[in-house]
């Protein structure tokens, strides 16, 4: 199987808190991977990290069998949709000029009608994207992740503040991208009962990793998801 | 109105002069206002007072020595802004009161030239000579060929810095230039409204065209349309009333934007 991310010995000192110690695992191609933690768990740091945001990490972090370090190449095969998308509400750019955005290949017209059609946006492509509700909006930002056709897609914990009907037609589309496009998916949520539905593949995230291997194996052990749900109890009390 | 004062030729150049900055402050000033810089060409138009003030003082073409010290202290304020995390409403007020400064301590070594200071305080379009035409016509065109070149990356790295990063944009890089250019346009600009109202041309058609719900470039079209407007109707009507064209062309924009707040008051445009 062909790996697509590996990543070792990550660690990433802030100046007051350790955000990630020591965490090394392997991503394979057409991984469905879940990775779940409490807040605060490190999560969005290991995305910076991922993604060339954050260079102040010790370890190595390698796509496609080269080091990130060395080269940012590896960016133009990644799909990426934050957690939310911050702009101006009053941004004067369409559906279509939000995902024309994404496109590298400025000549690739038709590609920007196909993604607005694959996830049923097409219909909105002259409307502002202020006006769009929450869970259109997202679909619009996962158009602008796929419209260069990328081998990994990354989303960061992308159901915040997303109405029920939207969440499901999102979860549908991922399903559909893995299974039928073989895109790598790498997917941070709170939401284990969707991880266990979506993920073939699970990483638990408390500032180390304490466990990364098939999601079945995950969920079909009690005793870790016990602790999974204590350590999130731990740090909701602590937040609050 | 006569018709006669479309065959000046000083007139001509005025009109041709001031259609193109209209068009370039038009462009430029779309990505500060989308930037939350809106201040930002106010900010260099003041910085520039000081650079025109030492190239009367030199005995050098004052604009040559603003658009040195206009260019070279937005970019070096932009520079501290990043490096000490200075927000960019504090890093404007520091550039804009230190040109002024400048100004004022240069004008009292020379012992004053009011005459001078007056008309790049508010502006002198229709004493633009053949040069200063030719040259504000390169600049313009020079200017916005760069935004069509670079329109995707530009625009990427205003609405989402962090997401066009991740696109591989060079989005440092891309806000120095947007640096660079507002300073070239701002004293550029400076022959049509003066060094006091160079927001107004920067801010006013598009505030007034994002009104307007469309998307970018639509956006962009309906701001230069207004600013051309104001621009051109703002120099004859002056010439024919005899008053200052920096004046009206500015509250002739400043019409249209209350026109459309009515407008949009009433109903008539999409509700964002």
């Amino acid at each position: 199987m062909l790996k697509v991310v590996e990543i070792n010995n990550l660690t990433v000192q802030y100046p007051d808190v350790k955000a990630l110690d020591d965490v090394s695992f392997v991503i394979n191609q057409g991984d469905f991977l879940g990775i779940i933690g409490p807040n605060g768990a490190g999560k969005s740091t290991l995305f910076d990290s991922m993604l060339g945001l954050n260079t102040k990490y010790k370890g190595t972090i390698k796509f496609f069998g080269k080091d990130i370090r060395k080269s940012k190449n590896y960016l133009k095969e990644i799909g990426y949709v934050p957690q939310k998308p911050i702009f101006e509400k009053n941004f004067p750019v369409t559906v279509n000029d939000v995902v024309r955005m994404g496109l590298r290949n400025e000549s690739d017209e038709n590609r920007i009608d196909e993604i607005l059609q694959q996830l049923w946006i097409h219909e909105l492509s002259n409307r502002r994207i202020g006006e769009l509700s929450g869970g259109q909006q997202q679909r619009v930002f996962i158009a602008k992740a796929l419209v260069n056709n990328p081998k990994i897609l990354i989303l960061d914990e992308p159901v915040t503040g997303i109405d029920q009907q939207s969440i499901e037609l999102f979860y549908s589309i991922l399903r559909e991208l893995n299974s039928k496009q073989k895109i790598t998916i790498i997917w941070s949520s709170h939401d284990l009962d969707a991880v266990n539905q979506l993920a073939n593949h699970v990483a638990c995230l408390n500032r180390t990793l304490f466990f990364h291997g098939k999601s079945e194996k995950f969920f079909s052990d009690d005793k870790l998801i016990k602790q999974y749900s204590e350590a999130s109890m731990q740090e909701h009390m602590h937040h609050h | 109105m006569s018709l006669e004062i479309l065959t000046y030729s000083f007139m001509h150049r005025a009109l041709i002069s001031g259609i193109a900055i209209a068009i370039l402050c038009s462009v430029v000033g779309l990505f500060l206002v989308l930037r939350r810089y809106s201040l930002f060409g106010d900010a260099i138009a003041h910085s520039s007072f000081g650079g025109i003030a030492l190239g009367l003082l030199a005995g050098v073409y004052p604009l040559w020595t603003a658009y040195g010290v206009s260019i070279v202290s937005a970019l070096i304020i932009t520079r501290i802004k990043d490096k000490y995390n200075i927000s960019s409403d504090a890093s404007i007020a520091v550039l804009l009161s230190s040109g002024i400064a400048v100004g004022l301590v240069i004008i009292g070594f020379s012992g004053g030239f009011t005459i001078d200071i007056f008309s790049f305080l508010f502006g002198s379009i229709l004493l633009v000579s053949v040069d200063d035409t030719v040259l504000i016509l390169s600049l313009t065109g020079a200017i916005l060929i760069v935004i069509l070149l670079l329109y995707r990356q530009i625009l990427y790295s205003t609405f989402n810095e962090e997401q066009a990063k991740v696109s591989g944009i060079p989005v440092e890089k891309i806000n120095y230039l947007i640096v660079f250019m507002a300073g070239i346009t701002v004293v550029t600009s400076i022959q049509l409204v003066g060094v006091l109202l160079i927001s107004a041309l920067f801010v006013i058609p598009n505030v007034t065209a994002i009104m307007y719900g469309k998307g970018f470039k639509q956006t962009a079209i309906i701001s230069m349309s207004f600013s051309v407007f104001s621009v051109v109707a703002g120099i004859l009507i002056s010439y024919v009333f005899d008053i200052t064209p920096a004046g009206t062309i500015v509250l002739l924009s400043i019409g249209l934007l209350a026109g459309t707040m009515v407008i949009k008051s009433a109903g008539l445009l999409s509700k964002n």
